[in-house]
């Protein structure tokens, strides 16, 4: 209040604010082109034949009708191996992230609301295997999927991409603070079982903190590349970012039958679709991971 | 006589303190699922690598146990001590280029409310929901001479159009696609630490005659230290592993991204290439044990910003 009476009869304060916020606002524009105009080319390039491609404006529209046609070639190229690479990576993301997140839930609420002997030793141990990195791990599990004879099966990327220490992290912050002691403690008094208050009393209180922690696994894993090219050589079984990598290896290096640089550009367009979908109507369980993070 | 009332009294109460006990140890059980995919996916890999890393195998002679010597020519190789220096580089370049943009973003917009500074918000997130890969491949087509959209981009401007993938500037180029991709969440991380601040020490401070530049750097950046300390960790562990956008570019630029560019693609290479997997394994430990002592180092470094102990 009193900063304001202060100000008013200052013509010049007031000019300088006035630049400032307009200053500011040039500052937004330019960063949020840099980070859209990529993305604004990816929608314009998919509506584009190969000859416009390479021909047309790079940012304008030239004959967006071409984007059906470039569907009707991703059926058609490879038997329409495009729709099984992103069938596949919508399978392996959802089993994996509905795996690990249960596992998160499980173990979260164990670290949080019981104090077994050994847990902080374990937790501790946790919290370290969030600093190890996941790649340096691939190499080795690949070796480990092969001795099984595991490599080339939906299961050498599922079965991997179960490991989610954060989501462990994330969820016994979480539970820690929305599900109260008392709450449990009444349960136990009318007589129920260790797992029926967990089940019917804790985890409908956990909801927002679940689907953070199936967003953040199951887009993990529909963006992992190193461990599905490492692991994954059979082409039906490759999930979309491996796939269109391929396509683009091929098509840089290739002979004009296999350029199919049109192909790659719509494909790619689609793929993040459900991706970009999710966040602008997610955005809150987006950000959601980010926050519960730092609220310790 | 003594000895036996205190039994008494005691028996009962030990039951029912070891019987709470007992329901303690059923954490055991909810973390039980999440310990089996630890074992199975984090420890026994480590296991098996540094297992695999102790031995040598040879068309000739088999498998044998060599001891360190893997370890000692993993240090001596001019390719992975490249790698590292490399990824060291992009670490100190990238890092601090990516957090000054969200910085400087995130103080911006919290300073304002506008549908401008909404909408920015949004926009600068958004390269976050692509995938690393689909990321990398956009930029691939961006930079590639043959498309010309960075040429395009520069001709409205008045500049020359530097070529993106010769060996002078791929490193420039790998900066500027992680820097978008990532950037965007560095500043969500911010903001949502910022708007956790209590407003009335802005105003505290405002009565104390603080401008706008002061209080940005006096109170906001000292209070948003802990959120930063965890998303350098992150970045740091993140560009140490760097691979996927070097692979990615190598298809349109092999000349200037060699298959050892970097320890993670080093490793890939001697595995998958060249069969060498004993080294392979070795090289991935390596790395392993460098980003672990290097996380924890920087973590121990900052101790009193994260307030971690």
């Amino acid at each position: 209040m009193t900063t304001t009476t202060l100000t008013t009869p200052r013509p010049h304060a007031r000019a300088r604010e006035g630049g400032r916020r307009l200053g500011s606002h040039a500052l937004l524009v330019v960063l949020a082109l840099y980070f859209i105009i990529p993305i604004w080319w990816l929608v314009v390039a998919a509506t584009k034949s190969t000859g416009s491609l390479f021909s047309s404006p790079a940012f304008w529209f030239d004959n967006p009708a071409a984007f059906f046609t470039n569907v009707a070639g991703l059926f058609e190229h490879q038997g329409g191996i495009y729709w099984q690479w992103l069938a596949n990576s919508f399978v392996y993301a959802f089993t994996a992230g509905i795996g690990a997140t249960v596992i998160a839930v499980l173990a979260g609420y164990g670290f949080a609301k019981y104090r077994f002997r050994g847990r902080g030793f374990v937790f501790g141990m946790i919290l370290g295997s969030v600093m190890v990195p996941l790649t340096a791990l691939v190499i080795p599990t690949f070796m480990l999927l092969s001795q099984y004879g595991l490599i080339n099966t939906a299961w050498a990327v599922i079965l991997p991409s179960l490991l989610n220490p954060f989501g462990v992290y994330l969820m016994r912050v979480y539970i820690q603070d929305a599900v109260p002691d008392e709450l449990m403690e009444a349960a136990r008094i009318d007589g129920a079982g260790e797992v029926k208050t967990f089940i019917t009393i804790v985890v409908p209180l956990l909801k927002p903190a679940i689907v953070t922690v199936l967003l953040l696994s199951v887009v993990g894993t529909w963006n992992n590349f190193f461990l599905p090219l490492a692991v994954l050589t059979n082409p039906d079984l490759l999930p979309v970012t491996v796939g269109l990598n391929r396509w683009l290896a091929l098509s840089n290096a290739g002979a004009g039958g296999e350029q199919v640089w049109n192909l790659i550009t719509s494909g790619a367009f689609i793929s993040v679709v459900p991706l970009l979908l999710s966040f602008l109507f997610l955005q809150r369980y987006w950000q959601g991971g980010l926050t519960i993070g730092s609220i310790k | 006589m003594t000895t036996h009332v205190i039994e008494a009294v005691d028996a009962p109460r030990r039951t029912r303190r070891s019987g709470i006990e007992r329901r303690q140890q059923v954490g055991w059980l909810f973390i039980t699922p999440f310990l089996i995919v630890f074992a199975v996916f984090l420890v026994f890999p480590l296991g098996y690598a540094f297992t695999m890393s102790l031995s040598s195998s040879t068309l000739a002679g088999g498998t044998q146990f060599v001891g360190a010597d893997n370890y000692v020519k993993a240090f001596t190789d001019p390719l992975f001590l490249g790698g590292i220096r490399r990824v060291a580089l992009f670490a100190i370049i990238m890092i601090p280029t990516q957090l000054g943009i969200a910085m400087l973003a995130a103080l911006v917009i919290d300073s304002l409310s506008t549908w401008v500074s909404k909408l920015s918000r949004l926009l600068m997130f958004a390269p976050y929901a692509i995938p690393v890969v689909i990321g990398a491949l956009m930029w691939s087509f961006l930079y590639s001479p043959r498309f010309g959209p960075a040429a395009t981009l520069f001709d409205l401007v008045g500049l020359q159009t530097p070529n993106f993938l010769a060996a002078g500037s791929i490193f420039g180029s790998l900066v500027n696609v992680v820097t978008w991709q990532w950037s965007g969440y560095y500043m969500i991380v911010i903001y949502a630490s910022l708007r956790a601040i209590d407003p009335a020490i802005y105003e505290a401070a405002r009565i104390d005659g603080a401008g706008g530049l002061q209080i940005a750097t006096r109170i906001k950046l000292p209070m948003i230290s802990s959120s930063m300390v965890m998303v350098i960790t992150f970045a740091l562990i993140g560009t140490l592993q760097f691979f996927t956008e070097p692979t990615v570019l190598r298809s349109i630029a092999s000349g200037s991204l060699p298959p050892e560019y970097t320890p993670n693609m080093y490793a890939y290479a001697l595995a998958f290439s060249y069969s060498q997997f004993n080294y392979a394994a070795t090289i991935a430990f390596s790395l392993g044990i460098l980003v672990f002592i290097g996380s924890f180092g920087f973590l121990f470094l900052t101790r009193k910003q994260s307030g971690l102990k």
